[in-house]
Formats: C-alpha cells, structure tokens, sequence
C-alpha cells in the first residue's frame, strides 16, 4: 500500500523548456498602444470593483470563531513534534512543505510510496517525456510541413525502450530534485504510511507516532477504472503502465477523451498506433470550450489515425487472452443498451481519478468522506460528518477533488501555510490555468464560454467575447504553425477576463499572461497597454487583448485577490 | 478568365487583417464558379466546392448564407463550408443570381466538383434549375481537368501501389470473415483503414482482413482500392461486374484523359516493336524490402532503382528514336511508373532514378502519387519519362505485355512474385520466389542482344540488391 500523491496525470508543474527568445525587434515593427483612442478617452469612474463581497468576509471571520475540539479520550496533546505535518511527498506536499519553511515552521512529510506522487512519476512529468518525443516524431513525419520550410529528413523512426527511458529517466531526475530541494530546506522526510490517530496526532510507518500543530492530507488520486473493466497492466491499462510504454499496440482503444486520454492519443498515434475513443458523453472533449474542443478535433482527432464512439460506456473490458483480442462491450450511455463490440490490441482507461483516501484514519477525526474525497471549505479545512470544521486539519489537491491539478494543489497547499501562519488566505481557483500538452497545445483559465453566459444571465451583466488566431502572429508563421486560436470571454463594462482559452503552439506557457491577470485583477483595459516582444507568440495574446471592446476607463491596478 | 479560373481563390483575410472582429470566427474565402460544360450556356456558371485548404479533399456545407434566387454581388458571402481545419465564409466573385443549390446544408462534396448554379440574370434561373435537376441523377461532377492532361500520359495498364506482392488476388475480394466478428456478420476494420475507405469509396464488406485475427487494416483497403481502379481502366470497364457507375447500354464519349489516352494508343502502332521476356528470383529482394519497409521505402522505388542502375550501364536501352534516322540518348535516367487512376491512368516520373537515394526516391514517389490522386500532377512530372515501368504484381498477375509508349524505347512489364519450385544446379528441388518481367522494345534502336544483356544485369542487381541501398 502506498500513498499517492496530488495532482492528476495531465499537468505539469515542471519550467517550460523552450528557451524564451531574446526580443530582437525591427524597431518600425513596434505598435505603440499607447495611442489607442477609447483607451485614452476619460470616462467617469466607475461602479465596477473587484468582486470581494460581503459574504467572503463573513467568512473570514469565520475562521476566528473556529474552536478547539477536543474528542473524548483523545486529547490533543500541549507541545508538539512539529508545527505542520505534511501527508503525502507529492508536488501538493512539496509545494506546501517549501513555504511552510519559508515561513518558520519546523515541518515533517510523510510519504508511504516514492517522493514526487503521481505528477512526477505516473503523470504530468514522464508524460511530457514521452509528448517530446511525440512532437518530435509528428515534425519529422509531416513531409508537408518539412517541405514547405524547405527541409528533407529521410523516414524517421524510434526506439521503444530508448524513448520510455527517456521518460523514466525524467521522472528520476524530478523526483531527486523535489527529495534534495526539501532536505536541503530541512524539512523531514518521514517515509512509511501516514494514518491521522486523533486530533493533531499522526502515525507514520508501523509504529511511529508524532505530534503536529497542523496536518495537511495531500495523498492525492490512483486511476480511476469503471467497474465492469479488467485491468491486467499489460493489454489493458491505465496512465500508470502506458507511461512506462512497454509496448505500442497496432490499435489501441482509448476509454475517455479527457485530457489525459487526449494526450495518449497524442502519443500513440505519433508512435503508428491507431487510436479509437471511448467517450460516454455526446461530444469528444467535454470539458474543454466547445469551440475550443470542435477545432482541437478537426486538428487533433479527424486528420489522424482516430477514430471514436460517443455516447457510449464501455461496460466491459476483458484483456487478450488465449489468442483473443481485448474486447469492448460498449452500451448506449441513456439507454444502456447493448451497441457494439470492439476487439482491439490494447485499453488504455482514462476516465478520470479517484481520491486516494482509504486508511488515513479519517474515522478518528469522524470525517466521511464522499466518494472518497475528503470534504473541505474553501480554505481548506476539513469537514466532519456533521458538517463541523475539524480544527487544524486540512486537505489539499487531488484527495479534496477541488481541482484536480497538480499546481492547484500546490497552490492549496501555499493558501493553508499563509492560513496558519496568520494570514487569511483564499485560492481563487478561477485563475489557476490547465493545459493539455498535445501538438499543439490546448489551454485554459476561468470560465468556458457556456458557463459564463449562465453566470452573466444570472448575475445580471452581459459578456463578450474576443479571438484572434493564431494565422495572424508572424512567430507562429514562421514556424509554420498558424493553426491556432485564442478566445477571451470577458464583461465589456468593466473589462474584468472571465476566461481565456488558446488552441495552438506553446498554448500552455502562453496562459499565464490570462491567469495571472485574472488573479491579479487586472482589467482588459489596463493590460492591453502592457507590451510584448515583437515577434513572439505572446503577441497572440496581446491581440487578444486589444481586440477587446470594453466600455471602461483605464483604472489603476487593482490587486484584491478574489475567492471563489 | 482561364487564368482567374486555374486560380480561384483568395486565401482567408488572415494575413492581411491582424486584428479580427469579434465574435467572427470564421474566415473567409473567395468563391470561384466556372463556365458549365460545352452544351450548357455559358452564363451559367458552377460554383464549386473550393480547397479552403491544402491538405482539403471535400468540404462539408454548414450553410447556406444566402437562398435560392437571391441576388449575389460579387464579395459577397453565399456560403459557410466547413474544412477539414475550420469554417469559412466563401464569397462569390461574380455578381448574379443564386439559381440552384445542388448540395444542401450538412451535405459533403469534394473539392471542385459542383455545389450551386450561379445564374447571370434573372431569365437564366429556370435554366440553371433544370440542369442542376438533371446533373444532379448523373454521377457527381469531378474537377475540371487540368488542361496539361492532354499531354499524353503513357498507355499501359497499371496501378498505384505496384509491388510484387505474392497475395492473388482472389484474397482481396471475399467478405470479412473476422474470426470473432460472429462469422462476418461484422466488420472489424481499424480507425486508419475505416478512413481510407471512406476516402477512395472502398466498400469495407467486400474486403477479406489481413491483420490480426482477420481485422481489416489500412494496406487491404489499399490493395482492394487498387484492384478497383485496375477494373475501371479504359478498355475494360464491360468486364468490371462490380464497377456500379458504368451506364450499361449507353455510349460515353471519352474523358480528355482517356482521349489522350486512344491518341497515343495508335500513334503506337507506327513503332515495330519487339518483346522479350526474363524470370527473375526475388527472394533477396523480398527480404531487403521488409528490412528497409518500415523506413518508408516502397517497392516502386525499389523495382525503379534497379532499373536505372541497370540501365546506366546500358545506355541504349534508355535511347529513343525520334525521327527513324538517330538514336537520341538521354541524359538523365528517369523512370516513368504507370498509375491507374479514376477512369484513366498517368504515368508520374522519378527523375534521376540512377542517383537519387533509395529512401528520396520513395518520398518523391509517394508525392507524386498523392499529386496524381489530387490531379496536381505538373506537365514535367507526368512526360519525362525515359524508361516505363508497369506493375500488375500485385493481382496476381504473373506476366502480361505492354505498349510502347511513343517517344520512348522501351517499357518493362512487372508481373507478380510467387513460390516457384525450381531445380537448383546441385539436382535439388528447391522453392523460390520469382517474378517475370517482360519488356517492350523499339527495334530501330534497341537490339534483341541489348535487351537481353539489360535483363541479365537488372537480374543480377535484384538477386544480389546491396547497391540498391548504398
């Protein structure tokens, strides 16, 4: 039994490494935005502040309120090991245990498994090994594109083990960087199964028992597989086996069009698999923008080795056997009628993530968990069965199931040491950005265009949107890859972004330029006379911002952190 | 207007407008429309289903901005179609009435053939109905033909993924008997094969799988794509039992293709022609194939490459005879392969055979064979050709003869490789693969005693093919 760590297979925390280019601009090609008109144009100021309500700081004092409990015959104890106990060493744990030094607290962690969790060594890490290797392979087969840069490359071919290396390798190095970064911080690195005894009280491994002022449960999420569906780790899988890519089957279903099913598909149809989906909602990629997932599928899905079925659950999967292929019983997901039967090479199941929360002990401390996440407020704090703050115990990341990202829980984790160091804090996770990092990328923060079209009906205001693509920006022409869009929702009377969403190339490091707006507060109007380096893809964004129409002064930053 | 017509549309505003408007996603492009055929009043124009992108083969209408009768002014937007990349307003460039929609909304046609009639005035809308009405229970229009066809493509049969593969082709056709497929009562066909099907109109039920467990992959479909377009070739179309478009009991004039075709035919007969044939063993090269296959290399490029080597130690076999009085040799060894193709057949040129590298040539050949689908083919890369080489292997074909394409000297005909049981030299009985090819000669500049030292050496480089790699 081991304990997993936060985050969710898709996202990576690790520093892009594309070098950024140095901006070497003609100067005639430089926009000065300073001279736009409607921004310059004085208006009175305006009604329109940052959204702090009176409810969030109902809330805050709230927590002030937040007492002592003490169970019967368990009492917490007067002096404690440590000032914050960490359970689980996954980016989540790191991300909190790294700022809680910063912040003076003696800090333990404790990790039943290997250092990193699931980010670092079954998810966003060794994947975007292997989608390095998938880009690559994707450039060197496109003879089109090759040719229309004038380049000629003789038949490109890979070596299985080399590139699984490749990513084994990545996912070592990650992991012994995060164990050095901590030790060299002082934080203790407790290894053995974490279990919550009572109130401030934490078992570690078989019989260690320590004392902690403050408990984060960070133990993240496992695979998620839908009953009815065999897994044997060999024809039929989950992210955990396909990343170490022990082989690359002719055709391989693919059960789920999330992110993660989307970026295997990246991988094996790069590889020569051929790929069919498996999705039970209408639509391939229900959680993106639909305008955003209509073009990732005439980019992603149509022109390649794709096939799918929608609407549809795979209500069996039994792995090869006996000279028989997987086989894929597939019901109609109203109906639950029988619809066809698919005989493939291999299963990759990607249907999502569950918590990782049996065996912490959560009976000690009377919290229940529902399915399986560990209930929390929006700072964090756990919830008992009755529906009370269990006082100095806190969740974050995949185990809470809030956002199921391994930045966001890092970002949890930060909230929660601000927290108990004496500063209220609220993660606003409207501006925490996800990618997925096929060719090319797709990326995204705040809301989709259908949710804030709902939330503008009910919140009384209206919204636009603007797009621009990226056929216009002379960096992504000059790699040849105009295929691309980014579209922005936003509230025209007062420039606030409400969502950012990019479909094209380094679209997961162009986000943050949106997502730290958005967590900053900065309005349309005011970043729109923020300059970028000519020419760079950043541009794309820059357009984005200029294109807006907002009825708006100028305002000077506003930099009031928003809850949600 | 030809040339506006060769080049019809204007790409989308994206390079000249940076910034767009919100809310319009979608791009535009011009909308060209041609002259109907001969028969029809040339005020009526097509509008057609353009290529809003280069690697586009049909478009899907999502609407129709405007209806039928209404009034068009050139740049003015009749139509949302979508690509196989985004959707694009297509603008018209004529100004006009829309007559006839000939492909509703949520409807697919290829690129370039006939979606709407765009009528000049108002008098002509009656008109335009009744020839969308009639052209509408006649097949599908294709693009216009480039008018460089008329160059004569060279007149054999062929087809387009020759290789001397040993299947027959009794195997291509059947029905898909997938062991687990409840006795073929399904198809179990891969994402890339289904693909393939749709795209070259290949009927997944009539294919036998060669995949694992009789699944249908990409190559079967291929293969009973070939075999289909073997059937339709000119001459044969009678034959074809299974070839649905063939109006029997009618007669149809030829295509400008198929006219080029009959033309050189019997320009042909004025060359005295000879043939001679030689069995040669290709289990060496059969085996080189399947090291090198999966770096792209094709059996074309293969069979091409020996040819040219041969044929640089033979330079008359390259010659030809322009004016029955010289021998006029060629520079360069370009090997010309025979292509089947819907309703005719075009001969793509692998130019410099002799020194391009094994693996080049097989990316030129597969470019050529994507141009020549897409009747992109440019004059240079149909009729420069040397040498001609055509494959029938793979039907199973084990030996036919060719015509002599006018203004060269000689083409080989490539039959299929198949276990032979032969004796060897020590008195034993042995099993081979060996395939027949029989070449077609002009006898005023090529020699029986030439062609049969030609054949001994392109013998020999096959048999012992390490110089086709080097």
């Amino acid at each position: 039994m081991h304990s997993l760590s936060s985050s969710s297979a898709s996202l990576s925390s690790v520093p892009s490494h594309h070098p950024r280019h140095p901006p070497s601009v003609p100067l005639p090609t430089l926009r000065f935005c300073g001279l736009r008109p409607e921004a310059l144009f004085p208006r009175p100021l305006s009604l329109y502040s940052s959204c702090s309500s009176p409810a969030r700081r109902s809330a805050r004092r709230l927590r002030s309120t937040v007492l002592v409990s003490a169970s019967a015959g368990n009492g917490p104890p007067s002096k404690f090991d440590y000032d914050l106990v960490i359970i689980g060493a996954g980016v989540g744990g790191h991300g909190a245990a790294l700022h809680a030094v910063e912040k003076g607290l003696k800090t333990a962690i404790i990790e039943g498994d290997v250092v990193g969790g699931t980010c670092v060594n079954r998810g966003c890490v060794p994947s975007k090994a292997l989608l390095a290797v998938s880009g690559r392979m994707r450039e060197l087969q496109s003879d089109h594109h090759l040719k229309s840069l004038g380049l000629q490359v003789a038949a490109a071919g890979y070596d299985r083990q080399g590139v699984a290396d490749h990513a084994n390798n990545l996912a070592s190095k990650i992991r012994s960087n995060l164990t050095n970064s901590m030790k060299a911080l002082g934080v203790d690195i407790l290894t053995g199964v974490g279990t919550i005894l009572g109130p401030q009280k934490v078992k570690y491994g078989k019989d260690n028992i320590i004392t902690a002022k403050n408990i984060i449960i960070a133990t993240g999420s496992v695979p998620f597989v839908p009953k009815g569906i065999e897994v044997d780790g060999k024809t039929v899988i989950t992210s955990d086996h396909a990343l170490k890519l022990e082989f690359v089957p002719d055709w391989i279903a693919i059960v789920g069009s999330g992110y993660i099913g989307l970026e295997f598909s990246d991988v094996y149809t790069a590889l020569g698999s051929e790929v069919t989906f498996v999705e039970a909602l209408d639509q391939l990629m229900p959680g993106f923008d639909p305008e955003i997932g209509k073009l990732a599928q005439r980019v992603l899905i149509n022109p390649r080795n794709i096939d799918y079925h929608t609407g549809v659950f795979a209500s069996k999967i039994t792995p090869a056997r006996d000279g028989k292929p997987v086989m894929i019983e597939l019901i109609d997901a109203k109906t639950k009628e029988p619809k066809d039967t698919l005989e493939v090479d291999a299963a990759l199941i990607a249907t999502g993530r569950a918590p990782f929360t049996n065996g912490l002990g959560l009976e000690n401390i009377n919290v229940v968990t529902q399915r399986g996440f560990v209930p929390v407020d929006e700072r964090m704090r756990v919830i008992d069965a009755d529906g009370k703050l269990v006082p100095h115990v806190y969740c974050i990341g995949d185990a809470n199931g809030k956002m199921m990202l391994a930045h966001a829980a890092s970002a949890q984790g930060i909230s929660v040491v601000e927290q108990v160091t004496g500063k209220d804090h609220i993660l606003n996770h409207l501006s925490i950005p996800a990618a997925c990092f096929t060719h090319p990328e797709i990326s995204m923060v705040g809301l989709t265009e259908p949710q804030a079209k709902e939330k503008a009906d009910k919140d009384g205001f209206t919204i636009s949107v603007a797009k621009t693509s990226f056929k216009a920006n002379t960096k992504a022409l000059a790699e040849n890859e105009g295929e691309g869009l980014a579209k922005m929702i936003y509230r025209p009377d007062n420039g606030e972004i409400l969502g950012v969403h990019i479909f094209g190339l380094h679209a997961a490091d162009l986000i943050h330029e949106a997502s730290n707006a958005i967590a900053l507060g900065t309005k349309i109007q005011d970043i729109k006379f923020a300059v970028h380096a000519h020419p760079t893809l950043s541009e794309v964004l820059d357009e984005l911002f200029k294109s807006a129409k907002v009825n708006s002064p100028v305002s000077s930053p506003v930099s009031e952190p928003v809850g949600v | 207007m030809s040339r506006l017509l060769q080049t019809p549309f204007v790409p989308g505003t994206a390079n000249t407008s940076l910034r767009r408007p919100t809310n319009s996603g979608s791009r535009t492009t011009r909308l060209s429309a041609r002259p109907g055929g001969t028969r029809i009043h040339a005020k009526i124009r097509e509008i057609f289903m353009p290529a809003l992108s280069s690697t586009m083969t049909e478009g899907k209408i999502v609407s129709w901005v405007k209806s039928e009768g209404d009034k068009l002014s050139k740049g003015e937007s009749v139509v949302v179609v979508e690509s196989d990349k985004a959707d694009m307003d297509v603008e018209t460039f004529y100004d006009g009435y829309l007559a006839a929609i000939m492909v509703e909304e949520g409807g697919v046609a290829p690129v370039g053939s006939a979606i709407a009639l765009l009528a000049e005035s108002e008098s002509e809308i009656a008109d335009a109905k009744a020839r969308a009405s009639s052209s509408s229970t006649e097949t599908p229009s294709s693009p216009s033909p480039a008018p460089a066809e008329n160059a004569a493509p060279a007149p054999v049969p062929a087809s387009p993924s020759p290789s001397p593969s040993p299947r027959p082709a009794a195997s291509v056709m059947g029905s898909a008997v997938h062991p687990a497929s409840e006795g073929g009562k399904r198809i179990v066909a891969s994402p890339y094969a289904k693909k393939l099907a749709k795209e070259l109109k290949v009927d997944l039920t009539s294919i036998a799988g060669s995949g694992p467990l009789g699944r249908i992959v990409a190559k079967d479909v291929e293969a009973a794509a070939s075999a289909l377009a073997v059937r339709e070739v000119p001459g044969t179309p009678a034959a074809s039992a299974s070839s649905p478009h063939v109006p029997l009991g009618n007669v149809v004039p030829f295509t400008t293709m198929q006219g080029a075709v009959s033309k050189n035919m019997v320009e042909s007969l004025k060359v005295p022609t000879f043939r001679v044939g030689y069995t040669i063993t290709t289990d060496a090269l059969d085996a080189l194939y399947k090291k090198i296959k999966p770096k792209g290399v094709t059996m074309t490029a293969l069979l091409a490459k020996a040819t040219a080597l041969a044929l640089v130690k033979h330079p008359v076999i390259n010659s030809s005879c322009r004016d029955g009085r010289s021998f006029t040799y060629n520079s360069s060894i370009n090997i010309a392969v025979a292509v089947a193709m819907d309703g005719g057949l075009i001969t793509p040129v692998l130019q410099d055979a002799d020194k391009v590298d094994i693996y080049s040539l097989s990316r030129k050949w597969k470019e050529l064979v994507d141009k020549a689908r897409a009747k992109q083919l440019q004059p240079q890369e149909y009729n420069t050709g040397t040498f001609t080489l055509s494959n029938l292997g793979m039907f199973g074909v084990d030996r036919f003869d060719a015509i002599l394409p006018p203004g060269t000297g000689a083409i080989m005909a490539v039959g299929a490789s198949q276990p032979t049981v032969v004796a060897t030299k020590d008195g034993r009985m042995g099993m081979k693969s060996q395939m027949q090819v029989n070449v077609t000669a002009d006898h005023r500049v090529i020699y029986g005693a030439d062609l049969a030292a030609f054949l001994q050496t392109l013998a020999q480089i096959i048999e012992d093919p390490k110089d086709l790699t080097f």
